[in-house]
């Protein structure tokens, strides 16, 4: 059996896996030598304290499967993961002192990825080593240099923060905006679970360039999160020319035809997964199954009833793009015509449409 | 006497505490505490019913897939849909996958480093050139003076049994299974769109259509796992076996087992007791029962709050009656405990009046018991008390041992089956069978049940609909079962702490051997 073990990168593996990096961050591959230079010349690897709160674990599993480098190029060439629950060969005492050394001991020096959310209305419902998670937060994200929330828990809460939110889940930006601690150096990859290209390419820029990427108003990276799914979808053309799956698990499906008509999110959701994939771009979730909106806040309540289309989407075929098209919306659009407006207005409110406002197919015409 | 606290234990799925009275270098007593609470149960309340099985997921992020399929099944089941059997058979490939990824990833990254001396492997003598390489390799991390997560562990603990050679070897092995767990679960994300939380299984079978080059490659990462499986996972085990035969003494519990079964052999009925792992439960294996009882959910599953940091109730709850609520009363931060009180978020299950673990010891009881005769689970089995010096003795699992050999010989059965159900589906397909998904009813009403193991132990949905909406939603995790608070009117403990009573304790203050106890049991 081949070990893949068996040795380190090699430079010629280093200067693609920078490169296959600069792609991903968006950069370009003028900035490779520069990136390789940020990667190897530092004295010594980064230390990164991975901490875990209200959570499922699923953002370190996801992270375990990068091979954008392999997770164990990331941990024995890349970083220098200092804690780690799921990890550290240590336990409680010993566990803990692999946080003191790191938090206490080296402040302004470590990134911080936080995974899960902070239990703000009941603390006890989420502790470790005899400490509530608001009193590690507060703790852990004021000394560190960076930090990055991963998953949806850590940025928005997650499906704990949906109603009635019965512990108070808080995500970091939340968290570190009520007590008061900088959030310029908050970077937030709300997918549930996180994507671990998020991680290494955001990780990667912040060591070459020194400062956090751009980002929108949910400190979300603009080359992740900047474009609808729904615009970059192998389906689309589908939905442009009004093939419709109707039924899950039919011929339709067989033939990858689009999938709003039984719910996808994708027109609602900003994040890249049609382009980078999942799982060493095996696959994603409108290959196999649909998008339910997971890098959006607050999904959980406002994206739900999961397998119907939801409204506030300009249909092809509804209202005349395409005489021949599909029958979408017979009903629905008296019916929707209110709600749309009331969960556009209510959207823009909030802010969720942000900065892609323009982006947002808000088109809905009457019969 | 002296008190042990382990806060956090690490190398787990989730957050727990565990506290030991330690006398004569022996544990005597033993309180485990999660220390997460979420409320899932009560955040899935009135939502559209087809939706629930997508919050119900999220319960676990390293075994998630079982989530789906029970919360899908339980939620067919409240709704009176049967799903077609190649539905069935794509769940099937979806939990192989999951578990192929989870037992490698538990024997070596959770597990392995209770056994496996990483510095020790410094001082290996080899002249194999891939060990060489990986030990030179080991050598310049340690020399970079960056221990990281490997810092303060145990190595050099006198509990550590294996030469250095064997360290090496499982320390190349631990390293190379980070790459092959990932590769198990790409095989999943192409049947399931991603991993962790597949996307293709809602209530009503399977939503989507394979295509040729997905279960191509699925079956390909199939294989390249299952090389792994055979040439290192399972001669790792026998290989470190006989140095460690004294944890064949360690972590007894009380010798209650159950299972609800896992992956379905019968597609069209999907009969429990028909499993590859099929449903059963023992009680009073210590007391020389051995016998396999069926399980009736109704009657033998009850959930005590007695310890439970949740809203008290009189007795046991079955979970269609159950009642999840936040209701702490302990000290902040959960510093200390109280011992004689409520101590834990979790709550406690019982079945047929008594605590019971669950996992793949269960699982593996189960099929070499009552499975048929030609079974797999008969012959690993059989051959591993052999190897160990137990031929005929099948009580010597009935341990620690019993729990770490029982997860790689449950994933050499599930490896050679997955390519069995892969040619399944190819046969089918060519055969022009091309029914994934049953269509479901607009807003049912009705009560559902499903009971599909997860990888850890016994996981079951309880849910109840109406007019489309979730009503009532329960679930019992394998954490329900194992690490269960005292309960019940005697305040029995749960399995866990009942296992680690006897565990013995060389120093206190690096607690090693407590860990190994927890870690059988994959918390």
């Amino acid at each position: 059996m081949r070990l893949l073990t068996e040795r380190p990168l090699s430079r010629r593996d280093f200067l693609k896996a920078c490169g296959t990096l600069a792609a991903l961050m968006g950069v370009g591959q003028s900035a490779v030598p520069r990136i390789a230079r940020a990667l190897e010349d530092a004295a010594a690897r980064p230390p990164v304290v991975w901490l875990d709160f209200q959570e499922c674990l699923g953002c370190t599993e996801s992270m375990t499967k990068s091979r954008y480098p392999d997770f164990l190029n990331v941990v024995l060439d890349m970083i220098s993961l200092e804690y780690s629950e799921a990890l550290m060969a240590g336990a409680g005492r010993q566990a803990e002192k692999n946080y003191a050394d790191t938090v206490v001991g080296q402040p302004g020096k470590y990134v911080l990825v936080v995974e899960g959310s902070v239990a703000t209305k009941i603390p006890n419902a989420m502790t470790v080593g005899g400490r509530t998670s608001v009193d590690i937060a507060k703790e852990a994200l004021t000394a560190a240099v960076l930090v990055v929330a991963v998953g949806n828990c850590a940025s928005f809460g997650n499906v704990q923060a949906a109603y009635p939110n019965p512990t108070g889940a808080m995500g970091m930006l939340a968290f570190m905006e009520q007590e008061g601690i900088d959030t310029g150096k908050l970077i937030q990859l709300p997918t549930c679970p996180v994507n671990p290209v998020h991680i290494t390419t955001t990780i990667s820029y912040f060591l070459t360039y020194g400062k956090v990427p751009p980002m929108d108003q949910w400190h979300r990276p603009l080359v992740h999160f900047g474009r609808k799914i729904h615009d970059e979808c192998p389906r689309r053309a589908h939905f442009d020319e009004g093939r419709f799956v109707e039924v899950l698990g039919s011929a339709e499906e067989d033939e990858r035809l689009c999938l709003y008509k039984v719910g996808c999110r994708g027109p609602h959701t900003y994040a890249d997964c049609a382009t980078v994939l999942w799982n060493n771009r095996a696959n994603w979730c409108i290959g196999s199954g649909q998008c339910i909106g997971c890098a959006e806040k607050d999904f959980w309540d406002e994206l739900v009833d999961f397998y119907r289309p939801m409204p506030g989407v300009a249909v092809p075929g509804f209202g005349g793009i395409r005489a021949d098209a599909d029958t979408i919306g017979i009903g629905l659009a008296a019916a929707t015509g209110v709600a749309i407006a009331a969960h556009l207005a209510v959207s823009a409110a909030k802010g969720r449409l942000g900065r892609n406002e323009d982006q947002v197919v808000i088109e809905e015409k009457e019969e | 006497m002296a008190k042990v606290v382990i806060d956090p234990v690490t190398r787990i799925e989730g957050h727990l505490r565990v506290e030991v009275e330690v006398d004569n270098g022996r544990v005597v007593d033993a309180w485990t505490t999660s220390t997460l609470f979420r409320g899932l149960e009560m955040i899935v309340e009135n939502r559209p019913w087809m939706d629930a099985w997508h919050y119900t997921h999220r319960v676990c992020g390293v075994c998630p897939t079982p989530h789906g399929h029970n919360s899908a099944i339980s939620l067919e089941d409240a709704a009176g849909v049967t799903p077609p059997p190649k539905a069935r058979l794509m769940r099937n490939l979806l939990e192989c996958a999951q578990l192929l990824h989870d037992h490698v990833l538990w024997f070596y990254i959770l597990n392995g480093l209770d056994y496996v001396d990483l510095v020790s492997a410094l001082s290996a003598k080899t002249s194999a050139p891939t060990l060489l390489a990986v030990q030179a390799r080991l050598k310049a991390f340690v020399d970079s003076g960056q221990l990281g997560f490997l810092d303060n562990g145990y190595f050099g603990h006198p509990a550590y049994k294996l030469p250095a050679e064997l360290n090496l070897q499982l320390a190349a092995h631990y390293l190379e299974s980070i790459r092959v767990q990932a590769v198990a679960s790409e095989a999943e994300a192409l049947l399931g769109g991603k991993f962790p939380y597949h996307m293709s299984t809602p209530p009503g079978g399977y939503s989507t259509v394979p295509h040729q080059d997905q279960i191509d490659q699925y079956e390909a990462k199939v294989r390249e796992v299952r090389d792994f499986i055979d040439a290192a996972l399972v001669p790792d085990l026998l290989a470190i076996a006989p140095y460690y035969v004294d944890q064949a003494a360690i972590g007894l519990g009380h010798g209650n087992y159950f299972s609800w079964g896992v992956i379905d052999e019968d597609l069209q009925g999907g009969d429990p007791y028909k499993r590859l792992f099929p449903r059963g439960a023992i009680i009073g294996a210590h007391q020389g029962n051995l016998s396999v009882q069926p399980v009736d959910q109704e009657q033998d599953v009850r959930e005590w709050v007695t310890s439970s940091w949740n809203t008290q109730y009189e007795g046991g709850l079955h979970p269609w009656q159950g009642i999840t609520g936040p209701d702490f009363t302990g000290s902040d931060g959960i510093a200390e405990i109280d011992r004689n009180g409520r101590y834990a978020w979790e709550k406690s299950a019982h079945l047929k009046g008594v605590p019971c673990e669950v996992g793949p010891l269960a699982q593996m009881l189960m099929a070499y018991l009552s499975g048929p005769a030609d079974h797999l689970a008969k012959k690993l089995i059989d051959d591993t008390l052999k190897a160990v010096g137990a031929e005929g003795n099948p009580t010597v699992l009935l341990s620690n041992l019993g729990r770490v050999a029982a997860r790689v010989l449950k994933v050499k059965i599930i490896a050679d089956k997955t390519l069995d159900y892969v040619a399944q589906l190819r046969g089918s397909m060519a055969g022009g069978d091309m029914e994934f998904y049953t269509p479901v009813p607009d807003n049912p009403t009705g009560q559902g049940f499903s009971g599909w193991d997860a990888p850890r132990g016994s996981l079951a949905h309880w849910s109840t609909l109406e007019d489309g909406k979730v009503k009532h939603y329960q679930i019992i995790t394998p954490s329900g079962w194992n690490f269960a608070p005292r309960a019940g009117d005697g305040r029995v403990r749960g399995p866990v702490e009942e296992a680690l009573v006897g565990t013995p304790i060389e120093d206190v203050e690096r607690p090693l051997e407590i860990l190994r106890t927890l870690h059988s049991f994959d918390p």
